[in-house]
């Protein structure tokens, strides 16, 4: 299931904000309602009252921007909502899943159980309170792709209601600054899936474009003004124009006539109380076991980030924003001994990086958790130096099969580790470039770097510089 | 004949399924003009039967349906064979799935003759309009009736005034009282298997809604259609109940609890039965020979020492008008699915999605489908939603409770008439629309559907022009068996005669005579 990431688009942008009485309809804090009509084939986004505080402008009220998001998520089965399906209440396998879908004439729906599962999920993770009993809608209208002539789907009582989303997002110089929002989740409902499906990418994430929310806000705040109304309808945005323009050259909004579907009963579901007894387990739903069910929600998992590894907040967010990015860090850190705070920066900022560069998904990352944590082994017992390992990473980029030890040996990357011939080496510069001791001795700071490059050099950088510093500081003070 | 009869016959080898099947098939093609048929699935038919027959051979029947020759009402899906609502719109459409209960027919044997005709998609009380022309009614050609009709008049053999069979499962009644096959599904949504087995003189029989699966049938209104039975004798009705009946996960709305074939007691003892009239169906339409059939059974009952009292149902003159909203709401939203894309009539426009889904929709739907469709979404309409639709529902609750209170003050089971009277010539039936007429002609059986009981009309005599009149028995839910079971006692009482087509049968070399056929049932 998506799992949308609201991200700014320009995180400075701020919005208009009513506070004021006069309008009645835009309430600080108080959605009324979804106002935006879902186009048809596109993917809808989250919920978000949006406020921010602004100067009023000149003499005119202050309008609170509200903005209504639906989301729709396909959820991952087997088959469809109402195909009918091995996953079936108690059935046998039914060979009949395609025959419903092309709406032949005389098959009936039949709820899965699997999306039912998914549905109570969802909503406990949101917070939700769980219409034990809850009601299906035909919803008609004409459109090449829905076949029946009807969606069907839940108007009148849907399967949760009521709950909440905790967001956070970063927001202040460097984006340290964690900021907490809540969104109200007004319902979810199990709907059939009538258009095609629109997330193949892998990583399905969700962006909206807020600037062009704000031509329509702005449309709005002029229009009511002005003393007029606004319609109920669909509009889509002109990018020529830059504005919003109506959809449906119809008058009027479209009437989708819901009637109760008469083929499926309410859908009813139990906890462990008003489990029934002696209730068949395939036949029916109990809500507690479902919530024993539920994986760890993305807040908590920060939160143990954070306390576990002393990580930062705002990297506890990145990791968790993408797929399998956690789960490539928990790996590596399983393998390695190097410190919490290197394994995040590796994986946050190379990692990611190199990722981003070539719009990979972490599934598709040549480098593997065990390599990365081998590499990172050999970083923290200082067998090669953090520039080496850099070079090693984008070896391993190249995915040619070859381990990090076998990348350094053939590269020639390892650190001396013999102190005594780096000694030796030091001396020797020092002896070669008696200019720049003396630079040192008068108390040039940045002689000293170039004493240290110099032997770098001569350990065709194969030394630590912090090493090398050491032993010149040493011998320059004897 | 009843099937108990045949199968017993077929079991001790004095009949093939095979000779059974041409059989039946030359009945079919004698009585053609009935136009009982849409569609005679002859080959079909003839391998099941050599199937059947090397079963029987082996002594591995199936059962009591094993190479019993039956008909399915051409609004159920039949694999490979056409389905057409006889309606344009479904015209060459073959579906490639059998519905539910033509599949347990056929798991059990049973041969299937061919798909009948009826009222566009099952709308009407008379199968006169559908897109195959009208079904005509057995009893036309009848000696009992044509004897009558020489008495009143001198016209003999005109076949103009040939009667209607009633509707809208026309064509499985006149399948069945022809002899064609010894039983036939129709559907009853507001009656369209009571009012035309009562017009045929056949047992038909209405199942408790959630009983039988509605799976492939192609429905009209999901809420209150039932498949149903049409037979000869009530016995055979319940052998197929006993094979149709349970639960079916491809039908949410099919209970749960499993159902196992039954055989019918029989009952020798009714002191024991409250049989309730409800006093609201006496209406003055309803013909007096009915009203005086009704008023016998009643005393038959009391007769034999059953208890036999007025009750009243309330509600019920509001019942017409909240099945039509209901009816037409659900219409509009089920017939959204014909726009001529995927299966069935495509006109030939191209301008638009919208242009063709428009004509498509008017060439291929007749007047009356596009009347109720244009009925329906009004009534759904947002502004009309409540005032129609739900408050249809409420009055809907009303009249079902007013069947509860009826039940839970004693009564077994309801005795009604099924029909204002007998079968009426066409000619007089055309006089005024279907929708008038089915309003008219559903008054006594709809109730049934508002409320999802079982009911069956079993024929009780011949009226004075020599057609059969049938009484209508309505049951508890989920209690069909103890319904069919005072429907045998019933019709043991009353003897219905056997319909005397005798001059269709003339040059058949047969083993069974018509009085043999009448009498012998499916049963062991």
């Amino acid at each position: 299931m998506a799992a949308p990431m609201l991200r700014l688009c320009c995180p400075g942008r701020r919005w208009a904000l009513a506070c004021i009485d006069g309008c009645s309809r835009h309430r600080r804090g108080a959605p009324n309602g979804c106002t935006s009509s879902r186009r048809r084939g596109q993917s809808s986004v989250a919920q978000q009252p949006f406020i921010t505080a602004q100067k009023p402008r000149k003499g005119e009220h202050e309008w609170a921007a509200v903005v209504g998001l639906e989301i729709h998520a396909q959820i991952s089965s087997k088959s469809k909502l109402f195909s009918g399906s091995q996953v079936h209440f108690a059935a046998p396998p039914n060979s009949l899943v395609s025959f419903f879908d092309a709406s032949l004439p005389g098959t009936l729906p039949v709820l899965n159980r699997r999306c039912v599962e998914a549905a109570v999920m969802t909503g406990l993770a949101l917070n939700c309170r769980i219409n034990k009993k809850s009601l299906f809608d035909r919803k008609h209208y004409f459109y090449a792709d829905l076949p029946a002539g009807y969606q069907i789907t839940q108007q009148r009582l849907p399967i949760a209601v009521n709950g909440s989303l905790v967001y956070s997002f970063c927001a202040g110089k460097n984006r340290s600054q964690v900021i907490n929002k809540t969104a109200r989740v007004k319902q979810i409902q199990l709907e059939q899936d009538s258009g095609k499906s629109l997330h193949d990418d892998l990583r399905s994430q969700t962006l909206i474009d807020l600037n062009r929310a704000d031509y329509e806000i702005q449309r709005q705040i002029n229009e009511l003004e002005n003393g007029g109304e606004i319609l109920n309808e669909t509009r889509s945005f002109d990018s020529k124009l830059g504005c919003t323009i109506p959809m449906r050259d119809k008058e009027g909004k479209q009437d989708y006539r819901f009637m109760p579907e008469p083929n499926l009963p309410p859908l009813l579901l139990y906890d462990t109380e008003s489990l029934p007894a002696g209730a068949d387990p395939q036949q029916v739903i109990d809500i507690d076991r479902i919530r024993e069910q539920l994986p760890e929600l993305p807040s908590v998992t920060r939160e143990k980030l954070v306390q576990q590894y002393g990580m930062l907040p705002e990297h506890s967010f990145t990791l968790l924003n993408e797929v399998g990015l956690l789960e490539f860090f928990q790996n590596v850190m399983k393998e390695t001994r190097a410190e919490p705070k290197k394994v995040t920066s590796w994986v946050l900022n190379t990692l990611l990086g190199f990722l981003k560069q070539q719009n990979l998904a972490v599934s598709e990352s040549p480098v593997t958790p065990s390599a990365l944590a081998e590499l990172l082994n050999l970083l923290d017992r200082k067998a090669i130096s953090s520039s080496a390992a850099k070079q090693v990473f984008e070896e391993l980029w190249r995915n040619e099969g070859k381990t990090p030890a076998q990348i350094v040996s053939e590269k020639k990357l390892e650190l001396m580790q013999d102190q005594e011939a780096l000694e030796q080496l030091c001396h020797a510069v020092m002896e070669g470039h008696p200019q720049v001791v003396m630079d040192v001795k008068k108390g040039n700071p940045r002689a000293i770097n170039k004493l240290i490059g110099l032997v770098r050099k001569a350990t065709l950088s194969r030394a630590d510089p912090t090493v090398i510093k050491e032993i010149l500081e040493k011998k320059l003070a004897s | 004949m009843a099937g108990i009869e045949v199968s017993a016959a077929l079991k001790q080898g004095h009949i093939t399924p095979t000779e059974l099947c041409q059989k039946c098939l030359s009945i079919i093609k004698k009585t053609k003009f009935l136009n009982a048929y849409i569609t005679v699935s002859e080959e079909v038919a003839l391998k099941q039967a050599e199937e059947s027959e090397k079963r029987y051979k082996k002594g591995h029947s199936l059962g009591d349906l094993d190479g019993i020759p039956i008909a399915v009402k051409d609004n159920f899906s039949t694999s490979g064979i056409e389905t057409t609502c006889a309606s344009n719109m479904l015209r060459g459409y073959v579906p490639p799935y059998n519905a539910t209960v033509v599949q347990k027919l056929l798991d059990q044997g049973a041969l299937l003759m061919g798909k009948t005709n009826l009222d566009e998609f099952a709308m009407g009380s008379g199968s006169t309009d559908g897109v195959f022309g009208p079904v005509k009614n057995p009893w036309s050609y009848s000696k009992q009736y044509r004897e009558k009709r020489k008495q009143k008049s001198h016209c003999e053999n005109e076949d103009s005034n040939w009667l209607i069979t009633g509707g809208s499962s026309g064509g499985s009644a006149a399948a069945v009282s022809a002899f064609t096959c010894f039983a036939a599904l129709g559907s009853d949504t507001g009656g369209s298997t009571r009012n035309p087995a009562a017009h045929c003189g056949l047992v038909g029989l209405k199942p408790s809604y959630g009983l039988v699966s509605r799976h492939g049938l192609i429905p009209l209104v999901n809420s209150m259609d039932v498949p149903g039975i049409l037979t000869r004798c009530v016995d055979d009705a319940a052998i197929v109940l006993g094979v149709l009946a349970g639960h079916d996960p491809k039908d949410s709305t099919t209970i749960q609890d499993p159902v196992k074939p039954f055989v019918l007691p029989s009952l020798t003892d009714v002191s024991k039965l409250c049989i309730g009239i409800p006093k609201e169906y006496l209406t003055p339409e309803l013909s007096s020979e009915v009203r005086s059939l009704w008023s016998k059974a009643a005393n038959l009952f009391e007769s034999e020492g059953a208890k036999v009292i007025e009750v009243s149902l309330p509600h019920t003159s509001y019942s017409i008008v909240c099945y039509h909203v209901l009816c037409t709401s659900e219409v509009a939203s089920n017939m959204a699915r014909f726009d001529g894309l995927e299966y069935g009539h495509r006109c030939d426009i191209d301008v638009s999605t919208e242009a063709m889904y428009a004509a498509t929709r008017r060439e291929g739907f007749n007047d009356v489908v596009r009347g109720r469709i244009l009925s329906g979404n009004f009534f759904l309409l947002k502004e009309n939603y409540e005032n129609y639709f739900v408050k249809a529902q409420k009055v809907r609750r009303l009249i079902a409770n007013d069947f509860v209170t009826v039940f839970n003050s004693g009564v077994d089971v309801l005795l009604t008439p099924t029909t204002l009277s007998e079968a009426v010539p066409y000619t007089e039936f055309i006089k005024e629309d279907n929708r008038t007429r089915s309003a008219q002609d559903d008054i006594f059986t709809q109730a049934a559907n508002m409320a999802g009981l079982p009911a069956v009309s079993v024929p009780m005599a011949l009226s004075n022009q020599g057609l059969p009149i049938g009484l209508q028995f309505i049951g508890r839910a989920f209690c069909d068996q103890e319904l069919l079971t005072i429907a045998k006692w019933f019709e043991k009482q009353v003897q219905f005669p056997v319909i005397q087509l005798q001059e269709l049968m003339d040059d058949c070399s047969s083993v069974f005579e018509n009085e043999k056929l009448a009498s012998v049932s499916l049963k062991q």
